[in-house]
């Protein structure tokens, strides 16, 4: 049944690549992301231009990119798709493909090429990491700390190390309760060279080094599992420093005007984007189609950046990144992908945690349970 | 039965309890209705029309119940011990895995390579060797990107032949001499004649084309019938799968096809004789394998496929009681592995510990509100109603705000010099933060009950006590107190059971000391996607609440629960 379905789709892709505008298309589309302030920049960088070109569109959304995997996949069993588009990381868009459940797209095919003609694939480069996904932005996940917690007379921290340094900044750490990220992190302070970590880590014995190394800080470490914690910890002055999504720490820092400053390094970069749930009928296929072609453009995406601090997917998007639409402050500084922020960077990898996020999990839940 | 016992006949007259009874004693012949039927018959009969009547009214509810409630969960329980996908993924694998010795140091013989060569071609066609690899991956790690792997590199192992087979004749990569070949001619016309409405005509070998090419044919029907119904072309114009052309090169090197006259004799007879010359250039499936990935040279791939090869599986229960499937046995998890066993106990623990505080603070509230004059009583209940009709999330985020280093309650205790600033008491993402705010949030579960059953006991009795000479103390607990267990019990099974499957309080305060098992259910249905395993937990938690309901019933008898006067 599933794979009819597959047919339908793909034939459908061909006719809505074709001719567009003759298709019947559906006219409401279903939303899915993240909620809050990046959920708000889709809304104000395409989706509202989107529906003001065709008024006789409407778009909801549904805050659920959380558990868009588990939903999918239920929704498919169930054999009732709801959503149109759904926006997730790109390593739940690589499960999401594994499963069967997101659709492969043609992304030259689907995607509008960059102003100067370059094709999709090659504007959005290595970043398209699965079949199924097409990028958005790029973010990170990397730390902030409280400046006025810094003890006086040291400097303030600015290498990833200094988390695991608890005498020259004593305080409470905020980490993800979750092993990704914190084991790379854990390895690289603990002389493992950034190019071997994986290495190392797929080793029982790298995977207990980099517990033992965590093991020196876990008594100061509060875990979060939301990415508004952090910056919430942060704000109430509970911890010095925590990781966190970066946009999230801008915010902190430029809207909230908190005593909070970044430290750039050794930031993780990942993805997000969206996936086509696989199975979806002509008509909404077409409309969703058309929606992501005009909302992964070279400009839409550009625009998206002057909401939030996220970089845009794009080569051709960079150059037109602009100011923040309300502070009115250049967006470039804070992206994570400027090279001044960029010195010292990790790329998750997809792969390696694909294959041993169930292993790893399973031993660092059981040792944060340990005490 | 003893005339004792028949008492009540002799007293009452007869009733139609009695007179069954009295049907019973068979020395007395059986007592005769008025149409001269047994009483015991007729009386049946109206029971029954009114038991149906009876069911038919909750009919409607049951059959809710049924498909809303206890379908599902019996279909999400019943994930727990499901494994199909591996057979069903990899059929003549595990065929052919029949005779392996999973426990032997060994890589397994060159059919099994084989076998796994055509599994493995067909399921990534129909693109589900990565869902197989996914779920080998919870079991062995690196199985995930193993199969990602396997399911592009395949390809490589029949293209040796396929490109062999085209240098001799363009004709092997063609749709249409590769339908002649093996099609059924009748099949041939009808798909000729097709227009392109309704279904296509299903695809038929041709009778005699098995016996000679019987790997070949068998590989091209199943790439036909694909073609067909999955993918809605006409075999008639689709290059067949390099699969196809791996079956007829072991076709030829195996079979003799020089007595073949059928059509495209020729072509095929020609392959024959390159197949048979020494520069015909062949790969073993078992090299092939290992070009892809060296892992699967190892024996560890073929022990979990072998080891979760039937279509039932205890895995996903031994995984969640912290132990794993091995050749040998059932076999404990490593130290550093185990977790759920300690997180069932805390659930337990912390449970108990919650439902006592619930008690504690919830049976003065109740004696209070039953016992004050009706408007004070009225002002009390709303104060314990305002939380209850409050959002959950926002009473556990208020906790936050109290009980954190910064919060309220630290605030004040270094404000009035009970705490120094740099030793504030640390309060939550812990148990005890787990306890208060759970404590707090199944208050009023413990409260209403208590409340209800108190509010029908006669204050006369307790009067009547102390008229009789008891003091405060012994007529609360003599006489009061008995009477209002009803309603601890009642309250006491609420609150145990609605905490040992709470979620969202602990998530939010609870750190990782206060944690329960419900989290990790989450996590595995909603991130790790091992919703096996999930099953599998939630089936053992669900058979721990039923058991200690069971053991309830029995020590406390469940009659003596009163949800209401």
């Amino acid at each position: 049944m599933n794979l009819t379905k597959t047919l339908l789709a793909t034939s459908a892709l061909t006719v809505a690549a074709v001719g567009a505008s003759a298709q019947e298309m559906a006219d409401s589309m279903t939303l899915v992301s993240w909620g809050g302030a990046y959920q708000n920049s889709q809304q104000k960088a395409y989706v509202e231009p989107y529906l003001e070109m065709h008024p006789e569109v409407s778009a909801s959304w549904d805050e659920s990119s959380n558990e868009a995997v588990a939903k999918l996949r239920a929704m498919n069993e169930a054999g009732n798709i709801t959503w149109d588009l759904v926006d997730v990381v790109a390593a739940d868009a690589i499960r999401l493909c594994d499963e069967g459940l997101a659709m492969e797209v043609d992304h030259d095919e689907i995607l509008a090429d960059a102003p100067d003609g370059t094709s999709a694939s090659d504007d959005f480069g290595d970043l398209i990491v699965s079949d199924c996904f097409i990028p958005q932005i790029a973010y990170s996940t990397t730390f902030g700390y409280r400046t006025d917690m810094v003890p006086e007379g040291v400097e303030a921290p600015n290498d990833i190390c200094d988390v695991f340094d608890l005498e020259t900044y004593p305080g409470k750490r905020s980490l993800e309760q979750r092993p990704i990220n914190n084991m790379e992190w854990a390895l690289l302070c603990d002389g493992v060279a950034k190019d071997d970590v994986y290495d190392v880590l797929e080793t029982d014995e790298g995977q207990d080094r980099a517990l033992a190394k965590l093991d020196t800080i876990k008594d100061e470490v509060i875990w979060w599992s939301a990415g508004a914690d952090t910056p919430q910890l942060l704000a109430d002055g509970e911890i010095f420093m925590g990781s966190t999504y970066n946009g999230r720490l801008f915010s902190v820092i430029e809207e909230q005007d908190q005593p909070v400053a970044m430290m750039w390094d050794a930031q993780v970069f990942d993805l997000d984007g969206w996936i086509i749930p696989e199975g979806l009928p002509e008509d909404r296929l077409a409309r969703v189609l058309d929606f992501l072609e005009f909302a992964t453009d070279t400009q839409r995406l550009a625009d998206q950046a002057a909401y939030i601090s996220y970089g845009p997917a794009r080569v051709s998007s960079a150059p037109l990144v602009g100011e923040h639409a309300e502070l009115g402050i250049p967006m470039g500084p804070h992206m994570p992908t400027n090279p001044e922020n960029a010195q010292n960077t990790f790329v998750y990898n997809y792969e390696f945690w694909a294959d041993y996020r169930d292993d790893i999990d399973a031993k660092f839940q059981a040792w944060l349970a340990r005490n | 039965m003893t005339d004792a016992a028949t008492e009540p006949d002799k007293i009452t007259g007869p009733t139609p309890d009695n007179a069954l009874r009295a049907a019973d004693r068979a020395d007395e012949g059986p007592v005769l209705a008025a149409d001269g039927t047994p009483l015991k018959q007729s009386l049946n009969r109206a029971l029954r029309a009114q038991k149906l009547r009876a069911l038919a009214l909750i009919a409607p509810l049951l059959i809710f119940v049924l498909v809303s409630f206890i379908a599902p969960i019996g279909d999400m329980l019943f994930r727990s011990v499901e494994n199909q996908i591996v057979s069903e993924t990899l059929p003549r694998t595990v065929r052919a895995l029949a005779d392996y010795d999973a426990a032997s140091e060994e890589v397994p013989s060159d059919e099994v390579f084989e076998a796994a060569y055509y599994d493995l071609f067909y399921a990534a066609e129909r693109k589900e060797h990565t869902r197989l690899g996914s779920r080998l991956n919870y079991e062995m790690t690196g199985a995930s990107s193993m199969f990602r792997k396997s399911g592009r590199g395949v390809d490589d192992i029949g293209e040796v032949y396929q490109d062999q087979f085209e240098d001799l004749d363009a004709n092997w990569d063609e749709a249409r001499p590769w339908a002649e070949l093996m099609g059924d001619p009748d099949w041939i016309a009808a798909q000729e004649a097709w227009d392109g409405e309704g279904d296509m005509p299903e695809f038929e070998l041709r009778s005699d084309i098995a016996e000679v090419l019987p790997r070949a044919a068998n590989s091209y029907e199943i790439f036909a019938r694909y073609m067909q119904s999955e993918e809605g072309d006409s075999p008639l114009e689709e290059e067949p799968w390099s699969v196809v052309h791996t079956a007829l090169y072991q076709d030829l090197s195996t079979g003799d096809v020089s007595g073949y006259d059928g059509p495209r004799a020729e072509m095929l007879q020609a392959a024959d004789e390159l197949v048979a010359t020494p520069e015909f250039e062949t790969i073993s499936f078992r090299d092939g394998f290992e070009e892809i990935d060296e892992d699967w040279v190892e024996p560890e791939i073929w022990r979990t496929i072998k080891t979760y090869s039937p279509a039932f599986t205890s895995g996903y229960f031994l995984n969640s009681v912290d132990m794993q499937k091995t050749p040998d046995g059932p076999a404990l998890r490593d130290e550093d592995e185990r977790i759920y066993g300690l997180l069932f106990q805390r659930t337990m623990f912390m449970s108990l510990v919650i439902t006592f505080s619930c008690i504690l603070l919830g049976y003065p509230i109740a004696y209070l509100l039953s016992n004050l004059p009706s408007s004070k009583a009225n002002l009390l209940m709303i104060l314990v109603l305002l939380p209850f009709w409050t959002s959950l999330l926002v009473r556990t985020s208020a906790w936050k705000v109290m009980l954190q280093q910064q919060g309220v309650i630290n605030d004040v205790l270094v404000w009035l010099g009970m705490v120094a600033d740099d030793g504030r008491l640390v309060m939550i993402n812990n148990q005890f933060g787990t306890i208060v705010a759970m404590t707090h949030i199944l208050l009023p579960f413990m409260i209403l009950p208590m409340y209800s059953v108190m509010s029908t006991i006669p204050p006369s009795y307790v009067r009547a006590a102390k008229s009789l000479g008891a003091t405060n103390w012994t007529s609360f607990w003599r006489v009061y107190f008995p009477q209002s267990v009803p309603g601890i019990g009642a309250g006491s099974i609420l609150v145990f059971i609605l905490s040992i499957g709470y979620y969202i309080t602990p998530e939010i305060v609870g750190g990782t000391s206060g944690i329960f098992i419900s989290n990790r259910i989450a996590y595995h249905i909603s991130s790790s996607l091992n919703w096996g395993l999930a099953a599998a937990l939630g089936t053992i938690l669900l058979v721990v609440v039923l058991a200690l309901y069971w053991a309830y019933d029995r020590i406390v008898g469940i009659d003596n629960v009163k949800l209401g006067g």
